[in-house]
């Protein structure tokens, strides 16, 4: 809450001539990146950036990864350069946790494996509170909007954030997507579950659609992508069978055609190029919090860097 | 230029100004802004954050019983502009909220509660130069008690207040705290106005 109140207060920034603050000043910031991505890597930076930290890019391609070198090593090296953080993305589920254990600074992680993506579910949750809870948003939870997130669950970090973190602001979730998509452990999840998504979408405040993550299906988890994006895809049809103030949503990148159809992306419902522009507040609000005072108190950081 | 004669500077948390006393203080003030703006023209009253905001809604609301002129009033938060941000846990935001026509141009009466080390003031500066670039820019306190650190003045003062280092100075406003009050105690426990 803290961080979304503060995201409200710096979205105002994005509005000004001069975009920049001075908080960080002398701070580095370094983004580990292990994993492909462009719209969390160029929006840790713009976020460190405008807080003027120094901002320092790793990708794993092309550095000394290739030649073998472990992450512990590679981090031990970033942090002796000074790195007062770290944003790290990496494939395999709870690097960014053991990071945390190695270094003296702060870790974000920027998506580890399938298992979270903790500022991604930030600004999907200020997206969702500046769009439905109009007026004075600050201090307001998400109590009483249902969500419902569709798709490629098993795999998705995106959809395992968004279920805690909505969840704890009030907001009742149902994932909806194939059995084949879903992991084992969903019964634990504080949310509903649902094999049909038509069913959902009447009720539904918020739609998140989730990408097909094509390039971690190692197994034949449904028939043909056709029959996926006819039984799950979000087309105008069922664009229509939505409530009149419904939003949609997708953490990018999307798949056109597949998880959501091109009218429905570019619609005026979809909060696609909206979530973007919130990425950076957000970030630039975590990154504020972890690195603008003292000591953090140590409650709070799990809520970052779980 | 006191605004009344107050009870016996107190040192142990007692009352400096009562309701009626800052009421006078302000008043005298949004006169003195009027007279040294020529009538008030092109200003812009920005609080600073948490005090200062109600202040400056108080003193637009006086300019305008006065002159029936709508002085536009706005906030604006400098917590990213301080220069001891790294010796505190990191603080909430307060809000910065800007008159629709910006600050190019006008006169802006930063708006204060108290007066002190003039720090808080020049990260008002510094805000305000991300903003835009005001005509002029002039600075109002309710109370000021001294012991500046840089050179800053401020143009219009409510009390001058001397105080020692070690005392700490509560303003309370009826917008924030219920009730209106300036008082000062010896070493505050509630960690006061740096």
């Amino acid at each position: 809450m803290l961080i979304l109140d503060t995201a409200e207060e710096l979205a105002s920034l994005a509005d000004r001539p001069i975009k920049k603050l001075p908080t960080l000043r002398g701070r580095t910031v370094v983004n580990l990146f292990y994993e492909d991505s462009t719209r969390t890597r160029i929006s840790f930076e713009a976020a460190a950036k405008r807080l003027s930290a120094d901002v320092i890019n790793f990708s794993a391609k092309g550095s000394s990864v290739a030649k073998g070198e472990s992450l512990k090593d590679t981090a031990l090296t970033l942090e002796a350069m000074g790195a007062d953080a770290v944003v790290i993305r990496h494939g395999a589920s709870g690097a960014a946790h053991r990071l945390a254990g190695w270094v003296q600074g702060s870790v974000l992680n920027a998506g580890d494996g399938t298992h979270e993506h903790p500022t991604q579910a930030l600004l999907d949750a200020f997206t969702i509170r500046r769009r439905l809870k109009r007026g004075s948003t600050r201090g307001a939870g998400l109590d009483g909007l249902r969500v419902t997130i569709v798709g490629d669950v098993l795999h998705s970090r995106v959809a395992r954030s968004n279920v805690l973190l909505l969840s704890i602001l009030g907001a009742e979730v149902t994932l909806a997507a194939p059995p084949t998509l879903l992991p084992l452990a969903v019964g634990s999840w504080p949310c509903a579950v649902s094999y049909d998504l038509d069913s959902e979408l009447p009720k539904s405040d918020v739609v998140m659609m989730l990408r097909v993550q094509q390039e971690r299906m190692t197994d034949a988890y449904f028939p043909s992508v056709r029959e996926y994006s006819r039984r799950y895809g979000l087309d105008v049809a069922r664009m229509a069978r939505l409530p009149e103030h419904a939003i949609v949503m997708h953490p990018g990148p999307m798949n056109r055609g597949v998880e959501i159809a091109a009218e429905v992306a570019d619609s005026v419902r979809s909060t696609i190029v909206e979530q973007v522009a919130n990425g950076v507040t957000t970030r630039m609000a975590v990154l504020y919090l972890l690195l603008g005072g003292t000591e953090f108190p140590a409650t709070q950081i799990p809520a970052v860097a779980p | 230029m006191c605004a009344a004669s107050s009870p016996v500077a107190g040192r142990d948390g007692l009352p400096v100004l009562d309701a009626d006393e800052i009421r006078r203080a302000l008043t005298r003030i949004a006169h003195e802004i009027l007279e040294r703006t020529h009538g008030g023209d092109e200003v812009i009253l920005l609080g600073i954050p948490t005090r200062g905001v109600p202040l400056a809604r108080r003193l637009a609301a006086r300019i305008g019983e006065f002159e029936g002129l709508e002085v536009p009033c706005g906030s604006l938060d400098v917590t990213m502009h301080r220069d001891d941000l790294r010796l505190h846990p990191a603080r909430a935001l307060g809000r910065t909220e800007l008159p629709a026509d910006g600050v190019d141009g006008k006169t802006v009466v930063l708006v204060d509660d108290v007066l002190y080390s003039g720090r808080t003031v020049r990260a008002a500066l510094d805000a305000l130069n991300d903003l835009g670039r005001p005509r002029a820019v002039q600075l109002a306190v309710l109370v000021d008690r001294g012991h500046r650190e840089l050179p800053i003045r401020a143009d219009y003062v409510g009390k001058n207040l001397p105080t020692s280092q070690r005392e700490v100075v509560h303003v309370l406003l009826a917008e924030v705290d219920a009730q209106d009050a300036v008082m000062i105690s010896d070493d505050g426990s509630k960690g006061g106005k740096p």
